[in-house]
Parts: structure tokens; sequence; C-alpha cells
């Protein structure tokens, strides 16, 4: 009787008995066990600690326990000039600097007042290449994701795969991970020449590949039993959890901030936003595969409409002059100088720049008060809110094996989760 | 270089889109209802619309947007230091209207000594987290929250990181400028 009504048990049960009962371990009636999962475990993919109180193999209550990859990088940011600042943004989310390289960025040209004279070639190549990052955050997810349920051969084909398309961002600027290359202005730097080869390369190569994947997991029996139906939550739930991205899609509200507050031109791209009904484990699988063949849509349009030009807009008290001009004039010296030194000066305002992540709403906050320096920089981390929302959901309906299945399904990254 | 501008991307259109209103249409909040909330004075780069609220009516607001207004999506919560300025501290509170896309922002103004304001863990769980995050680094009280603990920081820590009187260095190391060398040594401890 008693495990009957656990199951039953959801969010709007009275938190008191519920948290005695759970406190209550000395009662051998009871028979609840706490064990301790993480902060160094395969499966929490990177420092999450969790933990868990079991009846058997049923969970009975999840805490998840964060703060052990905690860098301060809000405050950091508040220490340095917004060109210095960008560098920190690679190090939120280590699998998709460029995406938030790109948030931070449309911040600070917002707080410029230069959102509209970004030249036509950064705003295409940055389309271009944070959709690469999607398909390439994608891989590793589902690869770690498949690899923690059993499925080994997931994980070495995509890393395979993103290692392609890392080559693509070495070869654009230098690194494969820390990026820094979308910028306030435009590009750090030009596109090299044959990057269009090479992005054409990868995507004829890609799209032979991809369907592989499928074929790996989508219907696999093993696969479908692991998922179906585990973690799942309600699309009202995931609202008042602040969930977003793939797993707010997967419970059926198509909000994709691509589609409703579109930035850097989404708008003219052609592309749809795959949704799933039931929110459970498999629905965000399938969503985040459907966004792959997005991703890749939207690449091939960029890839087409890529003009020749500038990479950067003119200002030269905002880009640094090219190095050409600083061996010859003598203003490009001083603007070099008074950049690398001083930086540029926002009006005093504040600003709430929402770009779609892999994992969700990515929001960078800036308060600029007239100076060099962000006054604040909050990051408003998709996983934070996402992996808050693990626990409840699966307090009480599932087992232990399950944990691993919806820690994969969040996608969730810790240094953006504890930044 | 030549400038050609190839395929139909339109910078100046998607520029100036990406907000769906410049400023607050006056259906957001009900003037009549609420009339200690007013508009934010400071520029909003981004045209989100902008009110201040007094803490002693931000449930109330909370839960009027959310009920009537459409304000499912809990987005975010953090708070600014304004020092030496009083009241202090800022709350803000970012929500957004499912399915119609409406952004907005709420600021709450607190007071620098024995800062505390509503929990929001009533109306929307998600507030759970970030309330503790503004506890860990600003150390702002949220009166009503079920397990106000620090999330980020360990559970020993002093002081609050965030605040704008906390060293960039530490705790216990204040600011210095950055070519000078500690007297005490790298690592803190006094030289013998």
């Amino acid at each position: 009787m008693e495990d009957l009504q656990i199951k039953e048990r959801w969010l709007d049960d009275d938190e008191d008995t519920y948290l005695k009962e759970i406190n209550d371990v000395a009662d051998p009636k009871k028979e609840l066990m706490t064990i301790n999962m993480g902060p160094q475990h395969p499966s929490t993919h990177g420092v999450l600690r969790l933990i868990v109180t079991l009846r058997g193999e049923e969970v009975v209550k999840c805490e998840s326990d964060i703060g052990y990859l905690h860098t301060g990088i809000e405050k950091q940011a508040e220490g340095k000039t917004y060109n210095q600042a960008l560098t920190l943004t690679d190090r939120t989310d280590y699998l998709n600097p460029l995406i938030n390289n790109l948030g931070f960025t449309l911040a600070t040209e917002r707080l410029l007042g230069i959102t509209d004279k970004i030249p036509p070639k950064a705003t295409v190549a940055r389309v271009l290449l944070t959709e690469l990052q999607r398909i390439s955050s994608h891989l590793v997810w589902l690869g770690t994701h498949a690899m923690d349920l059993g499925a080994q051969s997931t994980f070495l084909y995509g890393m395979r795969d993103r290692e392609k398309i890392l080559d693509i961002f070495e070869m654009v600027s230098g690194v494969r991970m820390m990026t820094s290359y979308i910028m306030p202005g435009g590009l750090y730097a030009d596109l090299p020449p044959g990057f269009d080869v090479k992005v054409a390369e990868f995507i004829q190569y890609f799209k032979g590949r991809w369907p592989e994947y499928h074929s790996l997991l989508t219907n696999s029996e093993l696969w479908i039993e692991r998922t179906k139906g585990v973690a799942a939550i309600t699309a009202d739930q995931a609202l008042s959890w602040g969930v977003t991205g793939p797993m707010l899609r997967a419970c059926g509200i198509a909000y994709d901030i691509r589609k409703v507050f579109p930035y850097i031109g989404y708008e003219t791209y052609d592309f749809e936003v795959p949704t799933a009904q039931s929110g459970d484990v498999y629905d965000r699988f399938i969503v985040r595969m459907n966004e792959v063949n997005q991703s890749i849509r939207l690449v091939e349009q960029a890839l087409n409409r890529l003009p020749e030009g500038e990479w950067q807009v003119a200002d030269l008290k905002i880009v640094p002059p090219k190095k050409y001009q600083i061996a010859t004039t003598m203003e490009s010296l001083i603007h070099h100088f008074k950049l690398y030194t001083e930086g540029y000066k926002p009006v005093a305002g504040e600003v709430y720049q929402r770009v779609e992540s892999a994992r969700g709403e990515l929001a960078y906050y800036m308060v600029s008060n007239g100076t060099n320096k962000p006054y604040r920089m909050h990051i408003r981390a998709p996983s934070f809110a996402n992996l808050q929302s693990m626990g409840p959901s699966l307090d009480g309906r599932a087992n232990f094996a399950d944990i691993v299945a919806a820690i994969g399904s969040i996608d969730i990254i810790l240094g953006e989760v504890d930044r | 270089m030549t400038q050609t501008l190839g395929g139909t991307v339109e910078p100046e259109k998607s520029a100036d889109h990406p907000e769906p209103t410049p400023e607050a249409p006056p259906s957001l909040i009900d003037a009549a209802r609420f009339p200690g909330v007013r508009p934010s004075p400071m520029r909003a780069a981004d045209g989100t619309p902008t009110f201040i609220v007094p803490a002693a009516n931000l449930l109330e607001v909370v839960s009027y947007l959310r009920d009537e207004g459409g304000f499912r999506l809990f987005e975010d919560i953090t708070a600014v230091d304004w020092l030496p300025k009083e009241p202090r501290f800022e709350m803000v509170y970012h929500l957004m209207a499912i399915p119609a896309f409406q952004p907005i922002r709420l600021k709450v103004q607190v007071p620098g000594n024995k800062p505390k304001v509503p929990s929001l863990t009533s109306l929307f769980e998600g507030a759970n987290w970030y309330e503790r995050e503004v506890f860990d680094l600003f150390g702002i009280t949220f009166e009503g929250h079920p397990d106000l603990r620090r999330i980020e920081m360990p559970e020993d820590w002093e002081g609050h990181p965030l605040r704008k009187d906390y060293p960039m260095t530490g705790p216990r190391r204040p600011n210095l400028p950055a070519n000078q060398f500690r007297a005490e040594g790298r690592n803190g401890a006094p030289q013998a």
C-alpha cells in the first residue's frame, strides 16, 4: 500500500510530511537508503552531485547538489572590459562556446546601439557557425547519453563527426573550443579561404552519416524501453520550472527563440521547430534528433547566401584596426591602443538578450553604467533551470537506473550551471 | 575590398525586430489596481517593458500577471548591487507570456540594511534555485522560501561575492593595482 502512495506523489503534495518521511531513515521499517552519486561519476556529465534516497530500486527523492564548478564568471566579468569579458563566455557552456559568444555579443551590440550596422557577411557567418555548433553539441549529447544507457558505438561515431566540425572552428578561429570568434562588432577575423568548400564538404558527408545515428537508436527496442515514459513532465510544470529548449518543446510548446524573437536574421531562413507531446526522455531525444536536421538546412541556406565583403563594423572605437593600418597610420595606432587599454563605453542601460542555445533559452542580462566594464553581467543558463526540474520529475516515479537516463536527456553542462 | 550584398539577408530588419513592442502597452499591468507600480526610468536597450514594483505588492503583481496576464513561463531572477546608492539592491525578474510571447521585466528595490523580499516559490517552482543563488551571492533573504541555503559557494563561505564591496581577489585579500606586488606573498601568508 505504501508503495502505491509514493508512486502517485508529485509536485503538489505536502512537502512537510514528505520530507519527514525521507529524513526518517533511522526507522528500519521504512527501509530507506540514502546514497551519494557524484560529484566524480562518469554518468553525471561533470561535477554534479546527487543525493538519492532509495527504497530498494525505487527513487524516493533525488536532490541535486551543484556548485562544484563555480568559477565566479559573473564576478570576474565586472572587472574586465567588454572585449576581455567575451573570453569568459566561452568557458560557461564549453560545448557551445560560439552560441555563448553570440549571446554576449548581441547584448553588447544592443547596449552600444550598433545592432543594425553589422555587415551581412558577419551576420550570415554567425548563423552558419552557431548552427554547426548546435550540431556538434547535439552530437556530444547523443553520444554521451547513449553511452550512459549502454550504447557505446554511438559515442564513437558522435565524437568522430564532432571532430570534423571542430576542425572547421579551428580553421576560422585557430582553436577548437574556446573560440571567442564572434565578437561585438562582427567577427574576430575574416573567414579563411576555402571555408565554404570545407563546410560544403562536411554537410555533404554528414547528410549521409546522420541516418546512421537514427538506425542505431530511434527504433531500437532496448533504447525505447530505457527512455519511454521516464522523467516525463507536463507543459505546465515545465513552464513553472523555467524549463526551456528541447525539454520544453518535448512537452508540446513550440518556444524557440529563433522563431519567437528572431535575431541575426533567423526570420529570413526557412526552418521548422520540432516538437513532441509527452515530455519524457524519448521525446526529448526525438526533438533533438529532428533539430539536427533543421540545423543542417540552416547551414546549407547560410552557405548559399554567404556574401563577400567586410566582416566587422567600420567603427574603430569598437573593433581593432587591421594590422597593416596600424603600421601605416597614426590614428589606427591610437585606436588600437585605446581599444585594448580602455575599451569602449556603452551608454548606461540594461539589456536582456535571449538566444537559442543547444540546451534552451540562453540569456545575457547586462547592465551598463556608462563605464568601460559591464556593471553587471548575469547569465541565464538554460541548464540551471532544466537541471532543477530533474529531481522532482523523478521523485517517487522512477527506478535508480532512470536517473542516468534523465541526466543525459537534460544535456547539462556544469560549467554553465555553476558559472 | 568590395562590399557586395548577397542573398536575402536584411540585417536592418532583423536588428530592430527582436522584441515585439518598443514600449509597454498599458494593458500589461493595471495601473488602477496597482498604484504603486511605475515604469522603470532606466534605458532598456532591448525594449522590454520594465516596471518597478514595491516589495509589498510583488506577490500580488506576479500572481496577477501569471493568472490573468498569461505570464506562465518563469525565466530569470537576479539582482544588481547599486552601492553606494540607497536602496542598494535591485531584484530583477523576467517573465514571459505564453503563447503571446510577450516579455516583461519587474524590479524590486531592496534596502542595503537587512535586505529581504518575498519569495516567488509559491508561484513559480523554478524560483527556488534562482532565489538561493541570489541569497548566496548577494545576501538577500527571501521570506517564505522553503530551503534557503547557499547553492554555489561552500556552506561555510564568508561574505557574498557579487556584492560590490566584496573584493575581486577574495574575502581577505583586498584589490590591489594590477602591477603591484603583494607584501604578504602570493598565497596570502605573512612572510617571516
